[in-house]
């Protein structure tokens, strides 16, 4: 019954100072969920960056048609920007809430969560319906292909949020704050500051870049 | 009401497509007629199609990967015989059939064949080889691969309805635009890669979570088996490559379905984009396939050499550091499109950088051999056919990574047969030694090995008497994907190439006689000690086939070293205790999202290839409704007694201790 057990300390103890770090063993649900949804958010990050590279790509093939300087509204990005990060805060409380178990403020975070949500969607479907009126849309450059893509890629993870919001809601009234509803909730509220902090790429690249030229 | 679909799709007056159709929906149904009639059909529904158990959603990732791999075999031997009698003729397939076949050969065998084989290989014994009870979401596991059986299902039906894509694996715009590819092939092309790509990235997302999280008490990084490191980087790779698949995909519909510019000649698209992201996806890829290989090969080298494997460190080393570097040489696929010297240069030297590394893998694999026990069971042939024929193709790699030589050898037959060479000889050979090794796992017996063999050999042989012709062609000047040419000097070898064919066909087919013969002498063949090679980790230390729950206690390797000591040391502790305290264990219960969700995906898959805008709402709202249904349930875990678990553990370990003397004495 020999057990090699010198050869293979080394493998817990390299540098042989005595010192054994033991692997715990698995991780509780909650981390193992958070963590698998980080990686999940990571290869979003990906995907987007996809389309920012795209965008940086073609930004300059207008082909006969509007540059970024002459179409975007610096108003407007301004109230979408301000919406968001605001619904970033209440997403952090309606979490807290969460946490202590507290329904009404809860409610309250996500809906006005939902209703900021909602603005910026409608700021931007308007300056997308404004520009295919002036007859800008996608199809008119690769230049305006890239942007309607990389916002309206934003735009769609912000409508997925909504209905991913909304659900949440639904199952808090219906389920209460078992464990599992309150994983999910810490995955929404992760995925809720990614696109925040996506917004603040595409607000810094195609709109802050782009009113400059 | 039903879009661009009317009776033009069937291909009538084709005959080929439309009697193999026929052929495999014959199949189907009997196969389905024979499950009902015999009543198997509850038993396949609780115990297959809605499990959530790692190791059977496994075993059905292999089973989709082999039905595929006849599927792509079946186009391979189509081409050879095509290229073997279309010499200063027009053979027997029109061009545009010809080009639907090769495309639909890359796209099935990378990612159909190769891609669930491998991945079923990592969910079937990864856990195990963790000491863990499953994944760690089991649940969306089982979307993965049902999403990916979604896209099988629609590569196979654009051989009946409609027609496959005829761009080529890669769909390079312009041709794959609408103005040159109107029809619905491309549309079939990527519609099946974005739905399956969703799966392939749930289950990379899986796989890295449970490497990294879920691995039993004491069971530090440097103490996982190989296998499980190649794993992890395998699955990072997939993590961040797949997404790029996906948003380069997604630009080409959205040209071709809204008209947008991104990779059009017109309004400033930009053809090279596509090239640059298609293969920052596309080389990490071909790592993410070999990776696993990789480990396969280093399981079994070292149980069949019976020794540690050799420089356990510099091989994790190696393996991270192929992860790492595989995503800095993408542009070696298009030195001949303009970069210029420099940046050629630069990408050239890269690409062979990748060869230090993987020479460090074959150097520990000869040491771990040289000096041990070797025993030439069919794995270690698998494994040693492996080594000799890898490193030709890695040699045909760094040569092709030479500016000045890919711009004669670039998209010749040369390279036809390079990647064949790293893909059969790397990816496909680790699928078989995996498969061979771990099947007494999965099932609880040994494959026959006379035919095991005999299989090897056949595919050995065929495969180099296939693909080395090849080489030759492509040194005389012959451009891949012809269907027909009129140069003398070309003509032997492709007729070599065709009886290769023939004689891979014979390795397939003893494969296939393997399963039968064994699967009929499966009592004869049982292994009752769980440990049938004397292998060296944890999925070993438990029976054969494993429990659900695969280890009634979770194995603690707390003050063990490598991992075979672990196992003699899991083993001990399981078989020696007489009357050990079993507890109460939990596992995930079974779910039908995962078939819901694909039946879903499919439908809306379809709708979007043919334009039935409906349709693709109603499959949006079902998909949707049914994640909703399954956040909404109450009990996502059942319990299983103890009682229950001490009776099935004390079955299993009265079988083994009465045949194992005693494992551990080193
Ligand atoms: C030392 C390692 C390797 C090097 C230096 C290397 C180099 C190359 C180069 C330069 C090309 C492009 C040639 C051309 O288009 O003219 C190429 C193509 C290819 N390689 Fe490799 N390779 C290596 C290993 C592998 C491995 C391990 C795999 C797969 C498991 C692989 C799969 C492929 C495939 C699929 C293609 C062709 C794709 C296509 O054009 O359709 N290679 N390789
Ligand atoms: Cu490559």
């Amino acid at each position: 019954m020999s057990m090699t057990a010198t050869a293979g300390r080394a493998h817990a103890d390299p540098h042989h100072i005595g010192l054994v770090i033991e692997h715990p063993g698995p991780a509780p649900k909650r981390i193992v969920t958070a963590y698998g949804f980080w990686v999940f958010l990571l290869s979003d990050i990906v995907m987007f960056s996809c389309f920012f590279a795209a965008y940086a790509v073609l930004a300059d093939q207008t082909a006969g048609g509007p540059k970024g300087s002459e179409i975007f509204e610096q108003r407007n990005v301004a109230i979408e920007t301000v919406c968001l990060l605001l619904s970033s805060f209440t997403c952090g409380m309606a979490s807290i809430a969460a946490d202590v178990r507290n329904r009404l403020w809860f409610y309250l975070g996500m809906a006005v969560t939902c209703l900021l949500g909602l603005i910026f969607l409608v700021i931007e479907f308007r300056e997308f319906a404004d520009l295919v009126a002036r007859g800008y849309g996608p199809s008119r450059s690769a230049f305006l292909t890239a942007f309607f893509s990389l916002v309206g890629c934003h735009g769609l993870h912000v409508s997925a949020g909504i209905l991913w919001l909304l659900t949440m809601m639904a199952q808090v009234f219906a389920k209460g704050f078992r464990a599992d509803v309150l994983r999910r909730m810490m995955c929404f509220a992760l995925f809720w500051h990614a696109l925040d902090i996506v917004w603040v790429g595409v607000f810094s690249v195609v709109y802050l870049l782009g009113s400059g030229v | 009401m039903l879009g661009k679909l009317d009776w033009s799709a069937i291909p009538f007056d084709q005959p080929i497509p439309l009697i193999a159709g026929a052929v495999v929906l014959v199949g189907i149904l009997a196969v389905l007629a024979w499950v009902v009639v015999k009543g198997h059909l509850p038993y396949l529904w609780h115990e297959w199609i809605t499990s959530v158990d790692h190791k059977r959603i496994g075993v059905m990732y292999i089973l989709l990967a082999s039905v595929m791999l006849l599927r792509g075999g079946s186009d391979a031997i189509m081409m050879r015989i095509q290229q073997a009698v279309a010499y200063q003729s027009q053979g027997y397939l029109p061009p545009e059939h010809y080009n639907q076949i090769f495309s639909a050969h890359g796209t099935i065998m990378i990612f159909f064949v190769a891609m669930p084989f491998v991945i079923g290989l990592m969910n079937l014994i990864v856990p195990l080889q963790l000491g863990v009870r499953d994944v760690a979401f089991p649940t969306l596991n089982s979307v993965g691969f049902w999403l990916t059986a979604t896209g099988a299902l629609l590569v196979n039906l654009s051989l009946v309805i409609g027609e496959f894509a005829r761009t080529g694996w890669l769909a390079f715009p312009p041709l794959s635009e609408l103005s040159y590819s109107p029809g619905v092939g491309v549309d079939y092309y990527a519609w099946s890669l974005q739905i399956s790509g969703v799966g392939t990235l749930v289950a990379g997302i899986n796989l890295v979570t449970t490497v990294l999280k879920l691995r039993t008490k004491g069971m530090n990084y440097l103490r996982m088996p190989m296998f499980c490191w190649t794993t992890l980087a395998s699955n990072l790779l997939i993590v961040a490559a797949f997404p790029i698949l996906t948003a380069t995909l997604a630009m080409l519909l959205l040209d071709r379905y809204l008209g947008f510019h991104f990779f059009t000649n017109e309004a400033g698209g930009n053809v090279m984009m596509f090239m640059n992201l298609i293969w920052a996806w596309g080389h990490p890829e071909v790592y993410i396939l070999v990776l696993p290989a990789f480990g396969i090969f280093s399981e079994v080298v070292s149980t069949f050499s019976g020794k540690a494997l050799f420089g356990y460190r510099s091989m994790v080393l190696a393996t991270m550091a192929i992860c790492v570097i595989s995503f800095m040489v993408w542009l070696h696929h298009f030195f001949t499109m303009g970069a210029g010297p420099d940046v050629n240069a630069i990408f050239g030297i890269a690409s062979m950088i990748i060869a230090i590394p993987t020479g460090v893998k074959i150097y520990n694999w000869l040491f771990t051999m040289y000096g041990g026990r070797i025993r030439f069971e069919t794995p270690m042939l698998w494994s040693i056919g492996f080594m000799v024929t890898f490193i030709i193709g890695g040699l045909t790699g760094v040569l092709v990574a030479v500016p000045p030589a890919d711009f004669i050898l670039h998209n010749s037959m040369f390279l036809v047969a390079h990647f064949h060479n790293v893909i059969i000889g790397g990816v496909l050979f680790g699928a078989f030694a995996g498969f061979e090794y771990w099947f007494p796992k999965a099932f609880g017996f040994r494959l026959n090995d006379r035919w095991g063999k005999l299989a090897f050999w056949f595919t050995f042989l065929g495969f180099y008497v296939t693909f080395i012709p090849l080489y030759v062609a492509g040194m005389l000047g012959m451009t891949r994907r012809m269907q027909h040419y009129d140069v003398a000097a070309w003509r032997p070898w492709m007729l070599v190439a065709a009886v290769g064919m023939a004689v891979l066909t014979i390795g397939v087919i003893c494969q296939i006689m393997q399963l039968v013969v064994s699967i009929r002498n499966r009592e004869a063949l049982r292994d009752h000690t769980g440990d049938p090679w004397d292998g060296r980790s944890l999925e070993w230390a438990t029976s054969s086939p494993p429990p659900v729950f695969n280890f009634a206690f979770n194995p603690d390797v707390r003050g063990e070293d490598a991992y075979w000591d672990l196992k003699a040391h899991a083993k001990q502790q399981s078989l020696q205790h007489d009357a050990p305290e079993y507890h109460d264990i939990e596992m995930p219960r079974n779910s039908p999202t995962g078939f819901v969700c694909a039946f879903f995906a499919t439908v809306m898959g379809f709708a979007l290839i043919w334009h039935i805008w409906w349709m693709v709402i109603l499959g949006g709202i079902g998909a949707f409704a049914t994640f909703v249904v399954f956040a909404w349930r109450d009990h996502d875990e059942y319990v299983i007694p103890a009682e229950e678990v001490a009776a099935i553990d004390r079955v299993n370990l009265e079988e083994r201790r009465s045949l194992v003397s005693m494992a551990g004495t080193v």
